[in-house]
C-alpha cells in the first residue's frame, strides 16, 4: 500500500515545493480557504475520525471545535516536541514530507480561525528547524502563506521554535509555558488549551502526524479515510519500531495492524530469534505488556484493543523486550531518565523520580533485597494518580507492570 | 452581595461567596486542609500536592441540567483520582471528604515524599517551633522515614538570596510561594528557579541581589526554615519569643508590626528587640511590611542612644538631673517669651505633639513642624476618612499619585494601590520622570518641575485623562514632595484639594487628599495644629528653640548657621545627633519600643502601639518630658498617664472627638484567617489582638462647610539655572542616612553611596559618566556624589536624594563639577 504520511519513500524530493504542488499539494488548502467555511473544515475531520497522534488519541476534530469562538485571537500549535524516547517519527515527516505537515497545520489554523501558528521543536532539531523555515520562507514567497491569501481576507504567519531540550515540554501545556519564554513547566488542566492556551488564548496543540493526515483527509474525504484502520480508530498510524528487533524503524500502517504483523512481516523479526517477552507500545512511559502466549501477537494495534492488554497505545513507539533484557535494567533506565526529566514543579513527581532512581540503581547494581522491591513498587504507586501532569505517572507505569508482571524477574537479582 | 454557594466540607454543610477556593473555603468553617504552596494571598499552582482531597460533584442531568436525584438527595459523583483542594473552587452541592482513608493516605505520602530530601535539622532551624512542614509532619507525616537516609542529598546551606535574606537549599520544598509572592504581590520578579527536578533550586535574578523592598515577607510565607533574614536567623528560637503589638514608624503607611523580643546573654542580660514581624490589618498593610520596617528597627538599641539628661556646663554636656535639666529649659523658654520655639517632628506621637501644641498655645511660643513637604492643613480638612480601605478600591475608583515615588516612599502603599489597578481601579501617575509605579498605571503623565499644579488642574481639561478621572464614581489623590520643597507641595496640595472638592470628591469613603508625608506622624502633627515654616533658618535665628525629634543641624547648614546664633537650644530626642551636640540641654526621650502612644497614618486612621523592652537609663516619653518642662513654665500639662494626654486630645482637636484608647484597640475577624497556631496557612504574620485602629473624621464628613485657600501656581518656588548650572529636584530615598535607619548595619549596603541622577545627555553635556565622582555645590552647600543616569528624567535637571550627605530641602539651581 503506498504511503500517506510518508509519501517521501516512494516520490522523491518530496521536500521541494514544485514537486509537493505537482503531487496535489495545496491543493486541499486553497481549496478550503477559497471555497469552504472554516467549521465545515472540522466538521471533515471530525467525520473522518482522525485521533490525536501525540499519545492520548483524543479525536482532533471534537478538540478543534472546542475552541472558544468568545475570545480571540486563537493559536495553533504544533507539537514537534518528539521527546519520548523511542519516538522518531516527526522528524521523519518533517525532514521528507515537510509541506504536507504544513499544509495540515494551515489548515487546522483556517478552520479554527487562527491567525498564526508555532511548531514548537525540540532543541536538537536546531537543523529542521531551519530546513522548515526555510520551507516557510518559501511558502509566503509563493502566496501560499502570509497577507490576504488566494485573495481572500485570511491571512497566516507560521513560526518556528526550538525549546531547551526537555521531556516535559512535550506536555502540552508545558510547552505554552515554554514558547511564552517561560520555564517549561505544566499547568493545572482545566483550563485546557481550547480555552485558555497560548499567552492565554484559546489554543490548539496537535502533534504533527496528526497534522500530517490533514490534507490527505480534505483532498479524498472522510469516508476515504475511515476505509483505513478500524471503527474505533481509523487510518494509518506510524509505528516507530525499536527494541530487540532486526529492522527497528518507522512503519507506516493502518491502525488495527497485529503486533505479529509489525514485528515479523515489517521488523524482520526479533534479534538472533529470541522470543518476544514483552511489549512497550508506548515508549518509556508504556506498561509493559506480557507476551507470556503467542496469541497476544495477535492483538491488534489500536487505541481501544491494546487497553484490553493493559497498556496504551499512545504514539505507537513499540519497544520489543526479548528474555536477554534483563528488567531491573529496563526499569533503572526508564526511572534514570524521568528523574533527569522531571521538571520539580510537583512533589511526588520531584521527590518520587529521585527516591525510586534509587531504589532501583541499589537493585540493579546487585545490592537490592525483597524489600526494596516491594518499596519500589510502593513508592511508584503512592505517586500514581497523586502528580500534577501525567509526566510523574508515567514514570511509574514500567515500573509497577514490570514488577507486578514480571515479579520472578526481580526476586532472582535481589537478596532475600 | 457576590452569589453563594452551598457544598459540603466532611460532613459540614457550608455557604461561601461563589470562587472561593476550596482550602479557603475549609479554612473558613474551621477546617484545616494541610497545604505548602497554596497562600491565600497567592494564586493557586497546586504544585507540593499536600491538599489532596476527595471531591464529588452532583451528577447533572444533560437534558434538563437538574440534579439527578438518589433517594432523595443528588446523586453525587466522585473523581477517580485525589484533587487538589488549592485549586478547585467551590462548586454547588460539591461534597469534600478531606480526611477520607484515601485522602489522608495522599497527604501523608506528599509529607513522606517531601521529607526524603529535607536534612530535618529542626533543632537548629530558625523556623521551628513555627514551622508548617514541621507541624504537618507531626499531624500527617509517618513516624519512621522509608528513605535511606545515605542517600539524602546535601546542598549548601547557606546561600546568600542578597544581603538580607539567605536561603537554606536543603530546607527548600519547592513551593514557590517566595518567587510567586515577588512575582505576583510585590512586582519585582527578582528571584526564580533554576535547574529542575530534584535539582530545582531558588536563585536571585538581580544586581544587587534579591533586589526588592519586600524581600522579608518571603522569610515569613516560606513553610520551611529556608529563607531566613540576615537579621534574625539564627539569633533566637521562636518560643523563647514574647510578641507585642507596635506600628511601624519608618513611613506615613502605619503597618501594624509585632516585636518579638527576647531577653538575652548577649545584650547583657537586657530584654531586646530581635525581630519585627507583621500584625495583620488588611486594611493598612495586609500581612506584608517593607524591609525598611522589617530591619531599621535597630536605632532603638543604638549605641548613640541618649540615656540621662545633660546641661551645657563650661562648654560641656554634663549629666544632670531631670528638675535641673526641665528647670534649665523651661527657665530660659519663660525669659524668651515671644522668642519661644517649639520645632518638632512627625517622629512623635500624637500624644507627644498635643503637649507641645499646647505648651505652645499657652505660652508665647511658635510651635513648628520639621517637614520639608506642606499641605497637612488640607489634608486634614479633606483628607480620607472611615470607610476608606484601598484593599477595597477597583473599577470606579480613581487613584492619582503625583508628586510620589510610592515604591520608595511609602512601599506597602505601592503594593495597595497595584493591586487595586489590577482589580480595576484607574491609576493616574503625573510625575516628571518615570517611577516604578508607572508600569501598572492606566495613565503616566510627565510635567516639568514646576508645572505640578497645572498638571493636577488639567486633569479637569476635556482629554482622555481627564475623562478617565471623571468618570470614577471615587477619587483618592496621593501627593508627595518628590521634586519639592516646602512652598512646591503647599501649592501641589491646594490644587489637588481643590479639584477633589470641585468634583464633590471629599467627605465620603474612599474619597480625599492623603499625603505622603515623610514621617510616620506627619499628618498627625497638622491634625493637632501644628504648620511649617517656609523660612525656618530665620524663625530659628536668636529664639529660645526647644527641638524634638529632629535633627536640622545634621540636615541643612543654613539651619546650623541659624541655631548657632539661637538664645538657647533644648533637644530632646532617642539618640545622639548632630543636634544634640550643639545643645544647651539635652533630654533623653524614650524609643517606640519602650513606651506606649498612637500615631496618625497618612490615612489618618490612629494607631496605638505598645511598650515591648524595658526604658533605657533615665529615658522618658516625650509628653511626660514636655509636661516636666511646661509645670516649670506654670503650665500644667498630663504627663503621667499618655492615655489620659489621649483623652484631653480627643477633647480638644475635632478629628479625633469620640475616640480613646480602647477604641483603638477593638479588633473585628479579617480575612484572610492568619497569625494564629496555623502557620501553614498565611505563615507566620501575627494575627491583630491589639488594635485596628480608627480613622479620624473629616470636616466634609461631619456635615461642615470647608472653605479652602487659593492656589498658587508654583512656578514661583522653581528656581531658573544659570547657565552652566543645573536645576537640583530633591527626591526621597527608602534607605537613606535618617537617624532611624543609618544605626541598622544591616541596610548600609541598600544606603549605599551619595548619588546625583543626570539624563544621558545631561552628563554628556557636562562631560561626566556613570559612576563618576562629581563635585555638587549650592547656595553655601557643597558634596560629592556619584552619577547616575536615568533616561526618563528632563535634560538640565539632577536628582539629589533627601538625607544623602548633601542638604537638599527644595529644587535649587547647581554647580556639578567634575
Amino acid at each position: 500500500m503506498a504511503h500517506i504520511l510518508l509519501r517521501h519513500r516512494e516520490i522523491p524530493e518530496l521536500n521541494k515545493l514544485s514537486v509537493y504542488k505537482k503531487n496535489g499539494g495545496w491543493a486541499a488548502f486553497k481549496n478550503a480557504v477559497t471555497k469552504m467555511q472554516p467549521n465545515e473544515v472540522t466538521d471533515v475531520v471530525k467525520n473522518s475520525g482522525l485521533r490525536g497522534r501525540g499519545g492520548a488519541g483524543f479525536p482532533t476534530g471534537m478538540k478543534w471545535s472546542f475552541i472558544d469562538n468568545k475570545n480571540w485571537p486563537h493559536y495553533v500549535v504544533a507539537n514537534a516536541d518528539e521527546s519520548e524516547p523511542g519516538t522518531f517519527k516527526d522528524r521523519e515527516i518533517m525532514e521528507g514530507n515537510p509541506f504536507q505537515f504544513l499544509e495540515g497545520l494551515a489548515l487546522a489554523c483556517y478552520a479554527v480561525g487562527a491567525n498564526a501558528a508555532y511548531v514548537y521543536m525540540r532543541g536538537e532539531f536546531w537543523e529542521v528547524a531551519a530546513q522548515l523555515d526555510e520551507k516557510i520562507a518559501e511558502l509566503e514567497a509563493d502566496g501560499i502563506l502570509g497577507e490576504k491569501l488566494f485573495g481572500t481576507e485570511y491571512s497566516l504567519k507560521v513560526y518556528t521554535h526550538l525549546g531547551a531540550g526537555a521531556y516535559i515540554c512535550g506536555e502540552e501545556t508545558a510547552l505554552l509555558e515554554s514558547l511564552e519564554g517561560k520555564r517549561g513547566q505544566p499547568r493545572n488542566r482545566p483550563p485546557f488549551p481550547p480555552a485558555v492556551g497560548l499567552f492565554g488564548k484559546p489554543t490548539i496543540i496537535n502533534n504533527v502526524e496528526t497534522f500530517t493526515n490533514v490534507p490527505m483527509i480534505l483532498a479524498n474525504g472522510a469516508d476515504w479515510y475511515k476505509t483505513m484502520g478500524t471503527a474505533d480508530s481509523p487510518g494509518v498510524k506510524i509505528f516507530s519500531l525499536s527494541g530487540r528487533v532486526r529492522k527497528p524503524g518507522n512503519y507506516e500502517l493502518p491502525l488495527g495492524t497485529t503486533f505479529r504483523e509489525l514485528i515479523y512481516t515489517h521488523g524482520g523479526g526479533v534479534q538472533d530469534s529470541h522470543k518476544v517477552k514483552a511489549i512497550m507500545p508506548a515508549g518509556a512511559s508504556s506498561s509493559l505488556i506480557v507476551v507470556d502466549d503467542d496469541k497476544v501477537l495477535d492483538t491488534p494495534m489500536d487505541y481501544a484493543t491494546v487497553r484490553t492488554l493493559k497498556a496504551e497505545l499512545g504514539s505507537a513507539s513499540v519497544i520489543i523486550i526479548d528474555e536477554t533484557v534483563p528488567l531491573d535494567w529496563l526499569i533503572n533506565k526508564t526511572v534514570h531518565f524521568f528523574r533527569h526529566e522531571s521538571c520539580g514543579k510537583c512533589t511526588p513527581c520531584r521527590e518520587g523520580t529521585y527516591w525510586m532512581s534509587n531504589i532501583t540503581e541499589r537493585i540493579h547494581g546487585g545490592h537490592g533485597t525483597k524489600a526494596d522491591v516491594d518499596l519500589l513498587l510502593n513508592v511508584a504507586k503512592q505517586m500514581q494518580g497523586k502528580c500534577l501532569c501525567a509526566l510523574g505517572d508515567f514514570s511509574t507505569t514500567a515500573v509497577v507492570t514490570s514488577i507486578e508482571r514480571f515479579r520472578q524477574d526481580f526476586d532472582k537479582v535481589v537478596k532475600a | 452581595m457576590s452569589k453563594q454557594v452551598t457544598l459540603t466540607i466532611d460532613g459540614k454543610q457550608i455557604t461561601v461567596p461563589d470562587g472561593t477556593g476550596l482550602a479557603d473555603a475549609a479554612k473558613m468553617v474551621g477546617i484545616d486542609i494541610p497545604v505548602f504552596c497554596h497562600h491565600p494571598k497567592l494564586e493557586p499552582v497546586g504544585m507540593c500536592r499536600m491538599c489532596l482531597v476527595e471531591i464529588g460533584r452532583p451528577v447533572r442531568d444533560r437534558a434538563t441540567g437538574q440534579f439527578v436525584m438518589e433517594n432523595g438527595a443528588p446523586k453525587i459523583q466522585f473523581m477517580p483520582k485525589l484533587e487538589t483542594a488549592c485549586t478547585n473552587k467551590v462548586e454547588e452541592g460539591m461534597v469534600v471528604l478531606t480526611q477520607s482513608a484515601k485522602a489522608t493516605d495522599g497527604q501523608k505520602g506528599t509529607v513522606e515524599f517531601l521529607l526524603t530530601s529535607h536534612p530535618l535539622d529542626c533543632p537548629i532551624c530558625d523556623k521551628g517551633g513555627e514551622c508548617p512542614l514541621q507541624n504537618l509532619t507531626m499531624a500527617h507525616g509517618p513516624g519512621k522515614s522509608r528513605f535511606s537516609y545515605n542517600e539524602k542529598l546535601h546542598l549548601d546551606k547557606m546561600v546568600p538570596l542578597g544581603e538580607l535574606i539567605y536561603l537554606d537549599r536543603e530546607r527548600c520544598i519547592q513551593c514557590a510561594r517566595c518567587i510567586r509572592f515577588q512575582d505576583e504581590v510585590a512586582g519585582d520578579a527578582v528571584i526564580g528557579f533554576d535547574e529542575r527536578g530534584r535539582s530545582t533550586q531558588i536563585v536571585s535574578l538581580s544586581d544587587p541581589g534579591f533586589d526588592s523592598v519586600f524581600s522579608g515577607n518571603t522569610s515569613d510565607i516560606c513553610p520551611v526554615g529556608a529563607l531566613t533574614t540576615a537579621d534574625f536567623r539564627f539569633g533566637a528560637r521562636p518560643w523563647e519569643l514574647q510578641a507585642q503589638a507596635s506600628v511601624c514608624t519608618q513611613c506615613p503607611v502605619g503597618c501594624n508590626t509585632t516585636l518579638n523580643t527576647r531577653r538575652e546573654a548577649k545584650s547583657d542580660g537586657d530584654i531586646v528587640v530581635k525581630r519585627v514581624m507583621p500584625r495583620q490589618n488588611e486594611e493598612v498593610n495586609e500581612i506584608w511590611l517593607c524591609d525598611k520596617g522589617r530591619f531599621a528597627y535597630h536605632y532603638a538599641e543604638s549605641k548613640q542612644r541618649l540615656s540621662k539628661p545633660q546641661v551645657r556646663k563650661d562648654k560641656k554636656l554634663t549629666r544632670a538631673s531631670w528638675d535641673a535639666a526641665t528647670k534649665l529649659a523651661a527657665d530660659n523658654f519663660l525669659k524668651a517669651k515671644k522668642d519661644f520655639v517649639i520645632l518638632a517632628s512627625g517622629r512623635l506621637s500624637n500624644e507627644d505633639l498635643f503637649n507641645l501644641k499646647t505648651l505652645a498655645d499657652h505660652s508665647e511660643g511658635k510651635a513648628y513642624l520639621y517637614s520639608d513637604m506642606a499641605g497637612g492643613e488640607l489634608t486634614s480638612l479633606v483628607g480620607v476618612s472611615a470607610g476608606t480601605d484601598f484593599g477595597k478600591m477597583g473599577a470606579g475608583t480613581a487613584i492619582v499619585v503625583v508628586a510620589s515615588d510610592l515604591y520608595q516612599e511609602a512601599p506597602i502603599w505601592y503594593l495597595r494601590i497595584k493591586q487595586a489597578a489590577k482589580r480595576g481601579a484607574t491609576l493616574i501617575v503625573l510625575n516628571p520622570r518615570e517611577t516604578k509605579l508607572d508600569r501598572y498605571a492606566s495613565f503616566a503623565v510627565r510635567y516639568e518641575h514646576g508645572d505640578e499644579v497645572k498638571a493636577v488642574q488639567d486633569l479637569s481639561k476635556k482629554s482622555k485623562v481627564s475623562d478617565a478621572f471623571m468618570k470614577a464614581e471615587n477619587t483618592i489623590i496621593l501627593y508627595g514632595s518628590d521634586g519639592l520643597g516646602v512652598t512646591g507641595s503647599a501649592s501641589l496640595a491646594s490644587a489637588c484639594a481643590k479639584l477633589l472638592q470641585e468634583n464633590e470628591r471629599i467627605g465620603k469613603p474612599n474619597n480625599g487628599l492623603i499625603g505622603v508625608w515623610e514621617r510616620a506622624n506627619d499628618q498627625g502633627a497638622w491634625e493637632i495644629g501644628f504648620n511649617v515654616e517656609e523660612d525656618l533658618a530665620k524663625a530659628l535665628k536668636g529664639k529660645s528653640v526647644y527641638i524634638v525629634g529632629a535633627d536640622p543641624v545634621a540636615d541643612d547648614p543654613k539651619l546650623v548657621k541659624a541655631l548657632e546664633g539661637a538664645e538657647f537650644i533644648a533637644v530632646q530626642d532617642v539618640i545622639e545627633t548632630a543636634t544634640t551636640e550643639i545643645a544647651d540641654v539635652v533630654l533623653p526621650a524614650q524609643a517606640f519600643t519602650e513606651r506606649e502612644g498612637t500615631l496618625t497614618s497618612g490615612e489618618r486612621r490612629v494607631q496605638r502601639f505598645y511598650p515591648a523592652v524595658p526604658v533605657t537609663g533615665e529615658a522618658k516619653p516625650d509628653f511626660s518630658i514636655t509636661s516636666q518642662i511646661a509645670r516649670h513654665m506654670g503650665v500644667i500639662l498630663e504627663g503621667t498617664s499618655v492615655s489620659a494626654v489621649f483623652d484631653i486630645l480627643a477633647e480638644s482637636v475635632k478629628s479625633f472627638e469620640g475616640l480613646d484608647y480602647a477604641k483603638l484597640a477593638e479588633v473585628k475577624p479579617q480575612l484572610p484567617i492568619v497569625g494564629r497556631g496555623d502557620v501553614y496557612y498565611g505563615g507566620t504574620t501575627y494575627e491583630n489582638k491589639h488594635g485596628l485602629g480608627v480613622h479620624l473624621s473629616v470636616a466634609a464628613g461631619r456635615g461642615e462647610k470647608v472653605s479652602l485657600p487659593k492656589v498658587h501656581a508654583s512656578r514661583e518656588a522653581v528656581p531658573s539655572p544659570k547657565d552652566k548650572e543645573l536645576l537640583a529636584v530633591p527626591v526621597t530615598k527608602l534607605y537613606d542616612r535618617g537617624t532611624t535607619v543609618l544605626p541598622a548595619e544591616l541596610l548600609h549596603e541598600r544606603i549605599g553611596e551619595t548619588t546625583i541622577a543626570l539624563h544621558p545627555e545631561t552628563a554628556q553635556n557636562l562631560s561626566v559618566e556613570a559612576g563618576q565622582t562629581v563635585n555638587v555645590s549650592f547656595n553655601g552647600v557643597s558634596g560629592e556624589a556619584v552619577v547616575k543616569l536615568d533616561d526618563t528624567i528632563s535634560v538640565g535637571i539632577a536628582l539629589l536624594p533627601r538625607s544623602m550627605g548633601i542638604a537638599i530641602r527644595e529644587p535649587v539651581a547647581v554647580k556639578v563639577k567634575a
